[in-house]
């Protein structure tokens, strides 16, 4: 079992196909096949044991993980937007290795031995091999990816995918060939996330033309749209409201091929999901939850179900726009309280999820080979996301942010996610962010950083009191910061551990100890 | 081959033809598979000696498609197509029916 049968079975069936377009460069799934045959060829030659990406979103993605998987050597993308120091901390991790740069970020590679580098468009152009390659690995548990996730703090985690986890995904929730011959899927998401892995094993198989766009942009991600008659596409919502402002305020045609519109990588603004399908009516939306664990998407909120719950007047309908919808047919998902116990509907606790895609296994810190730790998975194979949330009695999964993030003031759980719900609803507030804070009396308190609207006045008391009115006393943050922005990774999640950071310094204010 | 165990992730090939198939899902115990009349092989096992498909058999076996038994305890995905039609103990598989799944990335 092996991730190259996905483009080998592509290339057989739909070899003339398009497979990818960046700019002016267009790939068949043919000339995908034979690109990855000539980097295996050179992967093998150059000794390297793991290859690397650092670039942008181009054809040499693409080309990567499958040459990758035909050399037998694990793929590992790396976020391009790591200081120099750390970029080198991560190729020291993964030596000998070849890394394929694109434009300015072949000149972050320091010289080091074991650090073969290659310029992206000299990857793309290598020599054809006439030579036939050795079988593929049919080991299903050889590593078929490595991607180091981004720690807030220490070093980076090095999580592993086997090709068993992505084969196992893939065939659990696509259909061979299910693409048709105009339809394209544009790709924003970076290529060292996930979500940009999924994208190019997902496309193949389905054998749909991939559109890339190098970096995200509200304004180039419509006009290529429009230009590439895309029918397909995968935002996270930070994207998503920047997509709907543009098209709400400017002469944009509606995006008339666009079917199927998918987000996720992190929580949608209701105002935001549903202003997008308003405006795009004919759009399928489909909002997708997964981890890096997890091969990717192990829920699933469909078009019908986004249809029924904004056109429903009844509550436990229309809540259903902010679930992320029910597990896919290769996953099974349960909640189980802080003791273990399984949980039934409605009760809110630890998300676990057990099925073939999911990997969960990381590589010890300071092994440069693959030694993974202990299975994380638990006897029967389950694997705890560490997300909280729970299940309606439909099977439908909400979330409640990370299990870390939870405030526990005096022995009470506290959601950050239900504080914020109720502060964004004031109409001064652009954005915030609920954290724990230390606090000498009940352990940890609630302190929120504040982003005003322009022009925009509230005092924290008012706010305090907003919050008051609707959740109980112990909710009401005792500490409020206002800040211009909060911190956001590239992929718009709310940096967490950094408000914390900032908040902790600041001091309680007595006067609004609250019991 | 005849009777063999069938695990998630097994692939074989046709005696008798281009088809590939991998195991999806399989019913426990040993089971006998075969394509255009004729056991089918290890994916790596060498090449067989020539066989004929039988001449019964027109039937042809496409990429991508997942045959199932009767009860869909045994799942096949062809990934590579060819003539002969598959079996399990001599009763045909049909073409699974493919869910629309909605496209998630």
């Amino acid at each position: 079992m092996n991730i190259t049968m996905i483009l080998d079975m592509a290339a057989d069936a739909f070899g003339d196909r398009v497979g990818v377009v960046a700019g002016a460069q267009r790939l068949t799934y043919a000339e995908l096949r034979q690109r990855a045959y000539a980097g295996a060829a050179y992967l093998r030659v150059s000794g390297a044991s793991r290859v690397a990406l650092l670039d942008v979103n181009s054809p040499a993605a693409a080309v990567a993980i499958f040459a990758a998987a035909y050399a037998g050597i694990p793929y590992v993308p790396l976020n391009y937007r790591l200081t120099r120091a750390e970029i080198n901390a991560l190729l020291a991790r993964i030596a000998p290795a070849a890394v394929i740069a694109g434009g300015e970020h072949l000149a972050l590679v320091d010289e080091r031995e074991g650090i073969r580098v290659i310029a992206r468009e000299a990857f793309l152009n290598l020599p054809d091999t006439d030579e036939a390659l050795p079988e593929a690995t049919d080991d299903p548990r050889a590593i078929a990816v490595q991607l180091f996730t981004s720690g807030t703090t220490g070093q980076p985690k090095a999580a592993i995918l086997r090709h068993e986890n992505l084969m196992g995904y893939i065939i659990g929730t696509v259909e061979f060939a299910c693409a048709g011959d105009d339809d394209a899927i544009l790709v924003t998401v970076p290529p060292y996330h996930i979500a940009g892995i999924s994208a190019v094993l997902s496309s193949t198989y389905a054998c749909r033309r991939m559109v890339q766009l190098e970096a995200f942009d509200a304004a180039a991600w419509i006009d290529a749209v429009q230009r590439e008659q895309v029918s397909n596409a995968f935002v996270v919502p930070t994207m998503l409201g920047r997509i709907v402002d543009l098209l709400e305020k400017s002469a944009y045609a509606k995006l008339p091929a666009l079917r199927s519109l998918a987000y996720g990588g992190g929580k949608m603004p209701a105002v935001t999901i549903e202003r997008a399908m308003r405006l795009l009516p004919q759009v399928d939306f489909t909002n997708a939850y997964g981890l890096t664990e997890t091969s990717s998407t192990i829920a699933v909120l469909g078009p019908e179900d986004h249809r029924s719950a904004i056109t429903s007047n009844q509550p436990e309908v229309r809540r259903r726009l902010s679930s992320v919808g029910r597990p896919t047919a290769a996953v099974e998902i349960e909640i189980r309280a802080e003791d273990g116990r399984v949980l039934g509907a409605g009760e809110a606790g630890l998300v676990f999820v057990r099925g073939p895609q999911v990997s969960g296994e990381y590589l010890s810190q300071g092994q440069a080979v693959s030694q993974p730790q202990g299975s994380p998975l638990d006897a029967e194979g389950w694997f705890a996301t560490r997300d909280r949330g729970y299940l309606d009695a439909d099977g439908y999964l909400f979330l409640d942010g990370r299990a870390d993030d939870v405030i526990v003031r005096g022995g009470e759980n506290i959601s950050p996610g239900e504080i914020e719900d109720v502060l964004l609803q004031h109409p001064a507030i652009a954005d915030a962010a609920v954290v724990a804070i230390a606090d000498e009396q009940w352990g940890e308190g609630v302190a929120a950083a504040i982003v005003l609207k322009p022009d925009a006045q509230a005092s924290i008391e008012e706010l305090q009191d907003f919050v008051k009115r609707q959740l109980r006393s112990s909710r009401v943050p005792q500490v409020i910061a206002f800040r211009d922005q909060l911190p956001y990774n590239e992929l718009g999640k709310v940096l967490r551990r950094q408000v914390r950071q900032e908040l902790a310094e600041l001091q309680p204010q007595p006067q609004t100890a609250v019991a | 081959m005849a009777m063999i165990a069938l695990k998630a992730g097994g692939r074989f090939k046709s005696a008798v033809s281009e088809v590939q198939v991998m195991v999806i899902k399989a019913p426990p115990g040993e089971h006998r598979v075969q394509c255009g009349g004729v056991d089918m092989l290890g994916a790596n096992a060498p090449a067989p000696e020539p066989a004929a498909i039988d001449s019964a058999d027109s039937g042809e076996t496409l990429i991508g498609k997942r045959y199932v038994n009767a009860d869909e305890s045994l799942e096949l995905l062809c990934t590579k197509g060819g003539k002969g039609s598959l079996t399990l103990g001599g009763a045909a598989l049909e073409i699974k029916q493919a869910k629309q799944l909605p496209s998630s990335d």
